[in-house]
């Protein structure tokens, strides 16, 4: 691809941003690291308000007439991360499913309340989940790459969704903004499962940012990850925060402390004998979850007492 | 056989010693009948292999690949019925492979598995896979050849094989579009990808192999089918090549029926060497498949 070189140029002259921001910190993973986290990024970021993305407005999503999560309502915050937490079966994916519409593939799964993004309900009659796709995208919890190669990993989406311009510079500025775009330039044709785990999950990161999404979910994007791979992920993402608005589904409560500006824990209510109910328990500026939370069974959860 | 430590689990007290010679006997006659019962069917294999062969290699030669079939042994050859099975396989790709595909994108992607016509349609599928070939021939004679009114022509005798394995192309290719893991699925409509599209750019490339494996295997059980096209009436003596749809035409299966139904020991002898012939394009055609299938395996 000989017009990729002249592109690279280009791009870094257009958008100096993206490469010479000095690469953030590395996080410290230890166990005890959380309250220094926290103190080190209040002193340094804004208050949390921004105008709301997503509303979700009495959201229940059922799965064959039993509810997985009930009567959920609260607001997520354009372009700030936000950090769905709880112990396991909580409804935590059922929750980030809906804001793409990615519980319609489930055929017993069915929704009722609304999610208003940009002055729309996603669940308004006449919505196409196709659109909805396209303009919020997703990553998963085992990295997805298709089986093919890297740069037709990117292209594929650009390319289904008829995007214009050179495909070899969408390739390039998405691989770039996922920072990707020094380990593989020179490997594009290369199959995609040649790469290590988290090249592979920043591989689905840059696909995901290739449609130029304005929303980014990612369910659980780092529990197949090595530490130092999840760390190179949560600075993408503090990166990406600047043009888009993040929802993330963590395990790891100290990944939603070094990342996440809003956090909401869902938490299972039992019901009828064994069914687990997930329902909203607490929704705070991340801060506050962590050091204190209002509800006790917060508490109990971020400290580690259960879950 | 038998591991070194022999941990004796028949409650012996032997501890990790093996005390138990009553289990090392009844393990190792195990081990003999199973090794019986593979032997059988190598041994027959090989006899019927050797049998072949010992008759069939003397007539063998590229004038009998050339020749076209003929009364008289010494001339008999066996380029009409090349042709004809070639010329079969070639049709009965093109019709069964794009049909069993789509039957099979339809059942797993898009069938909705809790309507009853669709669970009808599978079990359906799945026993028309075990119908006799013969019933296939009937089938053919009455609807295609009488029904039809297409006469005893290749046309016939290539839709009815088509017929024939569609079953097993349908269930192998959903098989391998099965194989598919949903993550790819998810990955691809999350990126605002049509249903269509998905299946078209991502699950299809990713099931080829295993499609392609299924298709081969399934034309290889259609090229040794005799009962069906005898049936609807391929003709036993062509001295020509097929010249379109509508003609006559024969195929290996049935030169080698019709010479192995002859009095004279010249035409059994040409028989063998066919059907040596037809052994080595069936195994070609094996070997393709499993070398496919290996050169893609996936590991997901």
């Amino acid at each position: 691809m000989p017009e990729t070189r002249e592109q690279t140029t280009e791009q870094e002259q257009l958008d100096p941003s993206l490469e010479s921001q000095p690469r953030k910190r590395i996080t410290s993973h230890g166990a005890l690291a959380l309250p220094r986290v926290l103190a080190e990024r209040r002193s340094n970021e804004k208050p949390m308000s921004s105008e709301p993305i997503f509303e979700v407005k009495d959201l229940t999503v059922a799965y064959g007439g039993k509810p997985a999560i009930e009567d959920i309502s609260f607001d997520i915050g354009r372009k700030r991360i936000t950090s769905l937490i709880g112990p396991s079966g909580c409804g935590k994916s059922t929750m980030i499913r809906c804001f793409n519409r990615m519980n319609d593939l489930i055929p017993a799964a069915s929704v009722s309340g609304a999610i208003v993004y940009h002055g729309q309900d996603l669940y308004g009659p006449g919505v196409d989940p196709v659109e909805v796709r396209k303009l919020i995208g997703m990553v998963f919890q085992k990295p997805n790459p298709f089986p093919k190669s890297i740069y037709d990993n990117i292209a594929f989406g650009p390319r289904v969704i008829g995007m214009k311009g050179s495909m070899d510079g969408i390739v390039e500025r998405a691989l770039r903004r996922a920072a990707l775009w020094d380990e593989v330039k020179d490997r594009l044709k290369e199959n995609a499962y040649s790469l290590s785990g988290g090249q592979q999950q920043r591989l689905c990161i840059a696909r995901c940012l290739a449609v130029e999404p304005d929303v980014i979910l990612m369910d659980e994007p780092c529990s197949a990850l090595d530490p130092i791979a999840t760390a190179r992920i949560e600075d993408l993402m503090l990166e990406l925060k600047d043009q888009y608005s993040i929802v993330i589904v963590t395990h790891n409560m100290q990944q939603a402390a070094r990342v996440s500006d809003m956090t909401a824990v869902l938490m299972p209510d039992v019901r009828d004998g064994d069914r687990a109910v997930g329902r909203i328990v607490e929704y705070a500026d991340t801060g506050s979850i962590f050091t204190n939370p209002e509800s006790k069974r917060t508490e109990d959860y971020v400290t580690g007492r259960v879950g | 056989m038998g591991a070194p430590l022999g941990i004796d689990t028949g409650g012996g007290g032997g501890g990790l010693v093996d005390t138990s010679r009553n289990n090392r006997v009844k393990s190792a006659l195990f081990k003999g009948a199973l090794l019986f019962s593979l032997g059988i069917g190598f041994v027959t294999l090989i006899a019927l292999l050797v049998n072949v062969a010992s008759d069939g290699l003397s007539r063998l030669s590229w004038d009998f690949i050339t020749s076209f079939p003929s009364s008289i042994p010494s001339h008999a050859g066996i380029q009409s019925p090349i042709v004809g099975t070639i010329y079969l396989m070639g049709l009965v790709a093109l019709f069964a492979i794009p049909v069993g595909v789509g039957a099979a994108i339809y059942l797993e992607e898009y069938a909705d598995r809790d309507r009853w016509y669709n669970r009808a349609i599978e079990v359906n599928i799945q026993n028309l896979a075990a119908v006799p070939s013969i019933v296939y021939g009937i089938l053919g004679l009455a609807f295609l050849v009488r029904g039809l009114a297409l006469g005893r022509v290749l046309l016939a005798g290539a839709l009815i094989l088509t017929l024939l394995v569609l079953p097993i192309v349908i269930i192998s290719a959903r098989e391998a579009i099965r194989a598919v893991p949903a993550s790819i699925r998810e990955g691809a409509l999350a990126l605002g990808a049509t249903r269509w599209q998905m299946i078209r750019r991502q699950v299809l490339p990713a099931a080829v192999p295993g499609i392609a494996t299924g298709s081969i295997l399934a034309l290889s059980r259609a090229i040794g089918e005799t009962a069906p096209l005898i049936l609807i009436g391929a003709l036993t003596f062509v001295p020509f090549n097929p010249d379109g749809l509508s003609s006559p035409f024969t195929a290996l299966p049935i030169q080698i029926f019709n010479w192995t139904t002859r009095p004279q020991d010249e035409f059994k002898l040409l028989a063998a060497a066919a059907i040596i012939v037809l052994l080595v394009l069936l195994l070609t055609m094996n070997a393709f498949a499993i070398w496919i299938r290996n050169r893609y395996q996936r590991k997901w």
